[in-house]
């Protein structure tokens, strides 16, 4: 990984510009879904590229008093979230860092973003912002560390924290696939995702009801080019989450040379991974209903025991 | 890891989903929720002796699965889910230790479990034995269900995860215990489920609840 050749840099940038042009299509692609499921015929695919289009439009507006948090945070989420696309082995294995997709880098780059939305949040002074942020910091105080070991659990097989290592490593070894710590990281990895993208029984995504909402209470005060970037931001990372997680558990299609034509195989493996997995999501939201809040913690709490009870078995069994 | 064949790594995760399964009936509330993980374990349980006897080649152990299918992922779910039905409000409303509390303690009494078997697996190197782990776990779970949770079906369910853990164990210690051993056993626990359901129902009857915390006085 010592020299970078042209491709892996290409692979890099292609990887950025497919997750920022494709996260908004995903999201599009999961209403779509779940519209049709309920018997609704719903937008366009591309609705939330014409919505993100709109409010570029607009003016920007800041609260009173508000500071440099407020305005500096959907900078932050957006440049930590495209930082972390840049950086995960996600088009190929060879990526453009040495040692940069390690996982620590990649869950505390993520967790920078969540604590710039809760700091602005914060920063407006409003009731809801406060709620919202407390609401946030309490369950990413629970998901990350599941995060955390759940990919551990995955890193002990290869005995590297480098998310590269261990999707190459699964590559050579397909048995590990079908291994107890596999199936119990990826149970705690769906939930993690799910909480993390702020998706359905955690937090509901199409609601402003104050007593339920999380997501929605912290961008309450964002309007125009700020809001459209909170939201693509958001939309980049819970497609980077289902593309990790598509990855981690299903390498099949990963390029590992990011060179020519299996860099074309990389791009529609993935796409098509990861718009399974998010037609698989919401199909689920379809019969499911917002778990209360109090309830969450319980559902953490299981995540962070499955991917302990991971890391306890591959330890055993290796 | 590194030269794991396959039916080693489908043995090790049919043990690791009768550890997970114990670990599910702690983490749900609903009184249905906590029965279906317990069929899904008799099922992996099943799948566990399957596994074995294809690979070592025992004829008995394929009896042995048929057996467990049977009683444990049928017959005893089903008994469990006509108690459900008398309660159907049922379930922990009210467990003596909450749940992320009971969550954290079932990875403590995993890593004891792991702790304690280390010698056990150490004597003997072989792929069955290195999984006699999870099965000690879901003993120490289920004992763990049996203090910790007051619903008459949870106390069925927690005697049943202990059952299935031993079970676990002597499948993968001794490949196969004796067919009239494994039926006693397994006919043995399907009767207490028997006995245990005609006691709920009476329960029910008297007191319009599964809940052994009412069982406080003595009465004539």
């Amino acid at each position: 990984m010592a020299t970078l050749s042209p491709w892996v840099v290409g692979s890099g940038l292609l990887q950025v510009a497919l997750f920022v042009v494709g996260a908004p299509l995903l999201l599009g692609l999961m209403r779509t879904v779940r519209c049709r499921m309920e018997g609704r015929i719903g937008p366009p695919i591309r609705q939330p590229w014409r919505d993100l289009r709109k409010l570029f439009a607009k003016g920007r507006t800041q609260p009173e008093r508000s500071t440099f948090f407020f305005a500096s945070a959907p900078v932050v989420l957006v440049a930590t979230t495209v930082v972390v696309v840049w950086l995960a082995p996600l088009l190929s294995t060879r990526v453009s860092l040495a040692g940069g997709s390690d996982l620590f880098a990649i869950v505390f780059l993520l967790l920078l973003g969540s604590v710039a939305l809760s700091l602005a949040a914060l920063d407006t002074g409003t009731a809801f912002g406060g709620m919202g942020s407390s609401r946030l910091m309490t369950i990413v105080a629970l998901a990350e560390p599941a995060l955390l070991v759940a990919i551990l659990a995955l890193a002990a097989s290869v005995r590297s924290s480098s998310l590269s290592t261990i999707i190459v490593g699964t590559l050579h070894h397909p048995i590990w696939l079908a291994t107890p710590q596999r199936l119990l990281s990826f149970a705690a990895f769906v939930v993690v995702v799910l909480a993390e993208s702020g998706r359905l029984p955690v937090d509901n995504p199409a609601t402003h009801l104050e007593l339920t909402m999380i997501h929605e209470a912290l961008i309450l005060e964002y309007s125009g080019p700020d809001l459209a970037l909170v939201m693509l931001g958001e939309q980049v990372r819970l497609t980077f989450m289902l593309g990790l997680l598509a990855n981690l558990f299903f390498p099949w299609g990963v390029s590992l040379s990011a060179a020519g034509l299996s860099l074309i195989v990389g791009v529609l493996a993935l796409a098509a991974k990861v718009a399974v997995l998010g037609i698989a999501i919401s199909a689920g939201e379809v019969a499911m209903a917002k778990l209360r809040l109090f309830r969450v913690p319980e559902l953490l709490a299981g995540a962070f025991m499955l991917s302990i009870l991971a890391v306890l078995s591959a330890l055993v069994i290796a | 890891m590194k030269s794991t064949s396959l039916p080693a790594a489908l043995l090790a995760l049919s043990s690791g989903l009768v550890l997970l399964c114990a670990a599910v009936a702690l983490w749900r509330r609903t009184a249905k929720g906590i029965v279906g993980a317990l069929r899904v374990q008799g099922f992996a349980l099943a799948v566990t002796a399957l596994i074995l006897g294809v690979q070592l080649h025992i004829a008995l152990l394929l009896v042995t699965a048929g057996l467990l299918v049977l009683v444990k992922a049928i017959l005893i779910p089903v008994l469990l889910r006509r108690i459900v039905r008398l309660d159907p409000t049922g379930g922990e409303t009210d467990p003596v230790v909450n749940v992320p509390a009971s969550l954290v303690a079932a990875v403590l009494l995993t890593l004891v479990a792991f702790v304690a078997t280390r010698p056990l697996v150490d004597v003997v190197p072989g792929v069955p034995i290195t999984l006699a782990p999870f099965g000690f776990a879901t003993v120490l779970i289920g004992f763990f269900v049996l203090v910790a949770r007051r619903k008459a079906v949870s106390q069925m369910v927690g005697l049943l995860l202990v059952d299935n853990g031993i079970g676990l164990v002597a499948l993968l210690l001794t490949t196969g215990v004796p067919l009239l051993v494994e039926l006693g056993g397994t006919l043995d626990v399907l009767l207490v489920v028997v006995v245990l359901r005609v006691l709920a129902t009476r329960m029910h009857a008297e007191l319009g609840d599964l809940d052994l915390g009412a069982l406080q006085e003595l009465h004539d």
